[in-house]
């Protein structure tokens, strides 16, 4: 019989993990950023400030919140990107920061197909 | 060049002294047993509750409470159980202790934030239990609105209670995370990892992703009852039935936060008691964070009869029946381990092989929760406090009594009384099939689960229920007692009382201040035995 041995197991090399490791991991090097890139991306973070303004006085309708929301994403990028080294770090951060937004999503994504579909069946609209 | 000279009679219980230097170590090992005697404590109080719960329903009518109170008693019963007991049960217990021994570190990654991690555990649970003075709390451990949102004031004391306690969970997940990738032995790689390491470090994923949803929704809970926000309350053009998809976004993966870390202990207990080497590791390995990711994924399955929408029941009822595939991976697996093994009954392995049977019968019972037709007939009746005490008591705190036998010898270099041991296990096992397996009747009878009375054609049933909870109540009792005699009066233990091949065995029993006299080098797997 097969149960009593030991050697029969999922075939996983051990260099496709350790590759895996390397990937998370990455090196630890640290990179200084030189201070005009901070001063151009503190001048990009206030125009997206001022379009951010102009954007709020203008009626979009239902995109309102969506064109809200699409430029304070591109302003935390850049915030996360450059400001808090997620470009330049161990490739393991930025791994579990796009995880993290991943299931985020997911959870929006059901919440939201729930809540249309919910109002779609009772023809609340 | 000088040699350290190592004095082998010092170990992490001996070598500072003090309530002071407890309360104060960084020590992952000295953490361990302060969580330990939290846990036993919240463990007992919950406990009183059930017992108080189970005399209640021993007969028709009210026999100890008024109805609000009872709401109370079963409210307590569940919070301190799930968020007190059994969510810090094996990770922040057995597994604060013994992740970095398995892995030959000397202590976790953070130790400062092992401590803080610690005391928001009990600050937490000092802020539920405050609760009891400003008149409990009676939505049930779920907090679901628009009840919550309207009740006593002791609601926003134990939700803020859990949010404080949802910090040590996501401290304690990010410190595992942390040890896992950066703490290992030279020659400890990923595929030398014990299974139980495997396990804490799937539940930690679940910690750190998870837990922060649970925190930011019951701060809006707080917010609503507090300020009248209106995302929860209809009346303020809230959705309630939006407060259950934040709350199971967290509390499913939470499931597995409670039963992961006790699939790995049984995994340690089944290798090293069957004498044999683990059967599909890597499968076992790869289906915790199989487990994992797929539990994100299933939260609609407890919404069924919700109000939410049908195509999004559908979904979810396809997307539950997903997770029995990693699951039944690691049943198959231990039973193959466990095939022709050299199998010894000690009692870690009863625990173990009580795992496997109570557990298969609540994932099984799972399944006809999981399938909406079924579920509209058993939802919120008995059948589903069955099916979850099967996984929950049935599989967690088995594998914690298991792990806790299992490790008493190198916790506290001393040996437990295998005989009164047994007798526990027997009145445990016996005690829970006869308070829950009624349960599953009563269920499919139609008793609504949360009522503190019922119709008098239950009631021959919930005796039984009731007399099987008091067996238990007296076999926890018993080895509770058997784990205080073992600590202060237990024969002296051996370093490898069990045999066993990951890398806690191979050092003393207790283990010294930084778990190892020399720096373990890891040549092999796991389980090598034949």
């Amino acid at each position: 019989m097969a149960f009593d041995r030991s050697d029969l197991d999922l075939f996983i090399p051990l260099t496709l993990f350790g590759r895996l490791e390397e990937v998370l991991l990455g090196s630890s090097n640290h990179h200084v950023i030189p201070f005009r890139v901070y001063l151009n991306i503190l001048l990009i973070l206030l125009l997206f400030t001022v379009v951010t303004v102009v954007v709020s006085r203008i009626d979009f309708g239902a995109a309102n919140a969506f064109i809200a929301m699409f430029i304070a994403s591109i302003k935390a990028g850049l915030v996360l990107l450059y400001f808090m080294h997620l470009k330049y770090d161990d490739k393991l951060f930025p791994t579990v920061f796009f995880i993290s937004i991943f299931f985020l999503l997911v959870m929006f994504a059901f919440s939201h197909l729930d809540i249309i579909t919910r109002v779609l069946e009772n023809n609340i609209l | 060049m000088g040699t350290a000279i190592v004095d082998k009679n010092k170990n992490y219980l001996n070598e500072k002294s003090g309530l002071w230097s407890w309360l104060t170590t960084l020590d992952h090992k000295r953490i361990g047993i302060m969580y330990m005697i939290a846990v036993m404590f919240f463990f007992l109080l919950g406990g009183i509750f059930a017992m108080l719960i189970r005399a209640e329903l021993f007969k028709v009518g009210p026999t100890l409470f008024t109805s609000p109170q009872y709401n109370q008693v079963m409210t307590l019963h569940g919070a301190i159980m799930v968020f007190m007991v059994i969510i810090p049960g094996i990770p922040a217990f057995l597994g604060n202790f013994f992740l970095p021994i398995q892995l030959g570190a000397k202590d976790v990654a953070f130790p400062r934030i092992n401590l803080l991690s610690w005391y928001c555990l009990i600050v937490g649970a000092a802020v539920v239990f405050w609760s009891l003075l400003h008149h409990g709390v009676d939505t049930g451990w779920t907090f679901y609105t628009p009840y919550s949102i309207s009740t006593s004031n002791g609601t926003t004391w134990v939700v803020a209670g859990a949010f404080i306690i949802g910090f040590s969970s996501i401290l304690t997940g990010l410190n595992f995370i942390a040890t896992v990738h950066k703490l290992r032995a030279p020659g400890m790689n990923f595929w030398r990892m014990p299974l139980f390491v495997w396990a804490l470090y799937s539940t930690a994923i679940l910690q750190v992703l998870a837990t922060p949803v649970l925190g930011i929704t019951l701060l809006l809970l707080v917010a609503e009852r507090v300020m009248g926000i209106g995302i929860f309350d209809a009346k303020l053009g809230g959705d309630p039935v939006l407060f259950q998809h934040f709350f199971w976004f967290y509390s499913h993966p939470a499931v597995y936060i409670m039963i992961l870390p006790a699939m790995g202990v049984v995994s340690e207990l089944i290798a090293t008691f069957s004498r044999k080497t683990i059967f599909g590791y890597k499968a076992i390995a790869l289906s915790s964070v199989g487990i994992a990711a797929v539990s994100f994924f299933v939260w609609g399955h407890h919404m069924f009869v919700s109000g939410q929408s049908e195509v999004a029941g559908i979904i979810f009822s396809f997307l539950t029946m997903l997770v029995g595939v990693p699951t039944a991976i690691k049943v198959f697996n231990w039973v193959a381990t466990i095939y022709k093994g050299s199998v010894r009954f000690d009692t870690p392995m009863l625990y173990a092989l009580g795992f496997l049977f109570l557990f298969t019968i609540g994932g099984v019972t799972g399944i006809i929760l999981a399938t909406i037709a079924t579920d509209v007939h058993f939802h919120d009746t008995y059948f589903v406090v069955a099916h979850f005490h099967y996984v929950m008591v049935g599989g967690t705190l088995m594998a914690i009594m298991g792990g806790i036998y299992y490790w008493i010898p190198k916790m506290f270099g001393r040996m437990y009384n295998e005989y009164w041991a047994r007798i526990t296990f027997v009145l445990i096992f016996v005690g829970f099939n006869v308070t829950f397996f009624p349960q599953f009747v009563l269920g499919a009878l139609g008793m609504p689960r949360r009522y503190f009375d019922y119709l008098p054609v239950y009631e021959p049933l919930n005796r039984i229920s009731s007399v099987g909870a008091w067996t238990i109540g007296v076999g926890f009792l018993i080895g509770l007692f058997v784990i205080i005699q073992a600590i202060f009066k237990g024969e002296k233990a051996p370093e490898n009382p069990w045999g066993g091949k990951t890398l806690e065995w191979q050092t003393a029993s207790p283990p010294p201040h930084e778990n190892f006299h020399n720096q373990p080098v890891v040549t092999a797997g796991p389980y090598e035995y034949r």
